[in-house]
């Protein structure tokens, strides 16, 4: 693999986060990630439909005529999500339910339309599939992040498992029922992206 | 001869002396036993007598009666619950409450402080010294019944994310005591609403009394909330001898603090005065209405004595640092205050109390109604001119 398509796989993971850096798909970040579940799921959805996306647009980025191209990327972004929302609510019933409008919501997700006007308009197949891998990974590791935290803090368990034991809620523990509320992930992400500056900043 | 301990403390504290990582609580510690004889090198500045420490040591004493109050309150009700209020001295009662209310002071300024300690000594700059105030008023603001624990990460969540975030005291939007409650609030709703956290249960040092986990006790306001008239008089809510926040439920101990703040020219008259005019004025309006709704019914002289109400207004809506600045923002912000407060009371049941949303509200437009005052004023001097 040469460099350039390492560079397209490893940036967005970390130097060109789609989340800690550029902060486009905020929103969604902040809805689906209140578990571990729907989190890890949000961020697989996102993934397979930027990696997809990336590419199929970049195959027929020389016939897109200029002036309809966003026209045409969200119709192909939609039939994606279309896709998924499908394979989701048909062997994921209960993960669907609970991401609920936020899977057809991808569709708006400011980081496919990012990359699809940034990067798949004006690179080859190849290196824009692993920029929507790398872009879709580098959204779902905060995600997971993000929902890991707010599980284990806000109910106790992870991916549906209790971890903290029961002798700590005798004790006088309490779930903390703010972690389960959209404010606290704001301000879980803010401390990600806090972290990540300290360690990136030096460079 | 303070000066002379710390002169001679000094050396070791400088650049390469053995202390050097304790320099910034050193220096702490100093400008706040004596008056700092520093001046600004350069250009002309003028220095008031006293400066923000001095402030901050006046505050703490004007919130002294509350507090005193508070702790004699709480061996109060504990001796109340448990029946015993006739064999219960008046000094068993204080110092009851006194032994209850220590450790909860101390760990909020050892969690407060210890933060503000790291992150002024990592940043190279001086403490700052708002903690004094945050770190009594935390405490004060909270049912008796809040965990230590959950105390403790209240505090270092509104230090961190209230306050030091947005580069430290001066420069926070939201008043941080007013944070760490509404983290409590949101974060552990069990402990700091309901029936069952106004009453501190234990004994301690075999002072006060053993009450059954299954005796409750309401506040007035929750009481309401609940459907049921309180059956306490306008005179008993002004003494304050009822279940509620630590400090908040004297009205005598807050008017003695109020009036230290008034004289010593620390807080606005202005905004208290607006914040009790548009509290009463809504409650009266929400009186008149004729809702069917029992904390609508509460007359609206005892919503201004009930609750944090009068606290609030005294020692929170006056915070310098996150309330208007302007002259004419203060009497929009204050009176805004007020009439939010007794709107979140009468409308949302969930929320028995509304000052502390109200005032957080407010913080988070006070720039903007000095921002509006500021633009008129240019405005009219522009009009001025083209005359």
């Amino acid at each position: 693999m040469d460099a350039k398509l390492k560079q397209a796989f490893t940036e967005p993971l970390s130097l060109n986060n789609p989340i800690l850096i550029q902060v486009l798909g905020i929103c969604s970040a902040l809805a689906v990630n209140a578990q571990l579940e729907p989190a890890i799921v949000m961020g697989l959805s996102v993934t397979v439909i930027t990696a997809f996306s990336n590419l199929i647009i970049s195959l027929i980025r020389k016939t897109i005529p200029n002036r309809i191209r966003i026209i045409i990327q969200l119709v192909v972004v939609a039939a994606l999500v279309t896709i998924v929302s499908m394979v989701l609510k048909a062997f994921a019933y209960d993960v669907s339910v609970q991401l609920s409008v936020y899977v057809g919501l991808i569709i708006t997700n400011c980081i496919l339309m990012g990359r699809l006007e940034a990067f798949a308009m004006s690179n080859g197949p190849l290196a824009s599939l692993l920029d929507g891998i790398g872009s879709g990974l580098g959204y779902a590791w905060i995600l997971v992040v993000v929902g890991a935290v707010r599980e284990l803090f806000g109910a106790g368990t992870l991916l549906g498992f209790q971890i903290i034991p029961d002798a700590c809620y005798e004790a006088g523990y309490v779930n903390n029922g703010m972690m389960t509320m959209p404010a606290m992930a704001l301000i879980i992400v803010g401390c990600v992206i806090w972290v990540h500056r300290i360690f990136t900043s030096k460079n | 001869m303070l000066q002379q301990i710390f002169d001679k403390l000094r050396p070791s504290f400088e650049e390469g002396g053995k202390l050097h990582a304790f320099r910034s609580v050193f220096e702490g510690f100093e400008t706040f036993a004596l008056v700092p004889s520093e001046t600004s090198r350069s250009g002309v500045s003028i220095h008031d007598a006293i400066d923000s420490k001095r402030i901050m040591s006046f505050v703490v004493i004007a919130l002294l009666p509350a507090l005193l109050f508070g702790m004699y309150n709480i061996g109060y009700q504990n001796a109340a619950a448990a029946g015993a209020l006739a064999t219960t001295g008046c000094w068993e009662m204080f110092l009851y409450g006194f032994c209850v209310m220590l450790p909860k002071i101390v760990v909020s300024y050892f969690v407060g402080l210890g933060i503000e300690f790291a992150v002024a000594q990592w940043k190279k700059e001086e403490i700052n010294e708002g903690y004094l105030v945050t770190g009594l008023l935390i405490p004060m603001i909270l049912p008796v019944g809040t965990p230590l624990w959950m105390m403790a990460v209240a505090v270092a969540f509104s230090v961190v994310f209230a306050k030091e975030v947005f580069g430290g005291t001066g420069m926070n939007i939201f008043n941080p005591a007013l944070v760490a409650r509404a983290f409590l609030f949101f974060a552990y709703p069990t402990k700091m609403s309901g029936d069952n956290v106004w009453l501190s249960k234990d004994t301690w040092f075999g002072l006060g009394h053993v009450v059954p986990d299954t005796q409750t006790m309401a506040t007035p306001l929750g009481e309401a909330a609940a459907g049921r008239m309180a059956d306490i008089s306008f005179a008993d809510m002004l003494v304050g001898l009822m279940p509620g926040s630590v400090g908040e439920t004297s009205v005598y101990a807050i008017l003695i603090g109020a009036v230290i703040l008034l004289v010593t020219g620390i807080a606005s008259w202005k905004t208290m005065l607006s914040v009790f005019v548009g509290g009463g004025l809504v409650a009266w309006l929400f009186n008149m209405g004729g809702m069917d709704n029992a904390v609508a019914q509460i007359p609206w002289y005892e919503h201004l004595a009930l609750g944090g109400f009068c606290f609030g207004a005294v020692f929170m809506a006056t915070d310098p640092v996150t309330s208007a600045r302007t002259e004419c923002g203060k009497y929009v912000y204050g009176f805004l205050i007020g009439a939010l407060a007794i709107t979140i009371r009468v409308l949302n049941p969930g929320y028995p109390e509304g000052m502390m949303l109200a005032i957080l509200f407010m913080n988070m437009f006070a720039p903007l109604i000095d921002w509006c005052v500021v633009q008129g004023n240019i405005n009219k001097r522009a009009k001025r001119m083209e005359k």
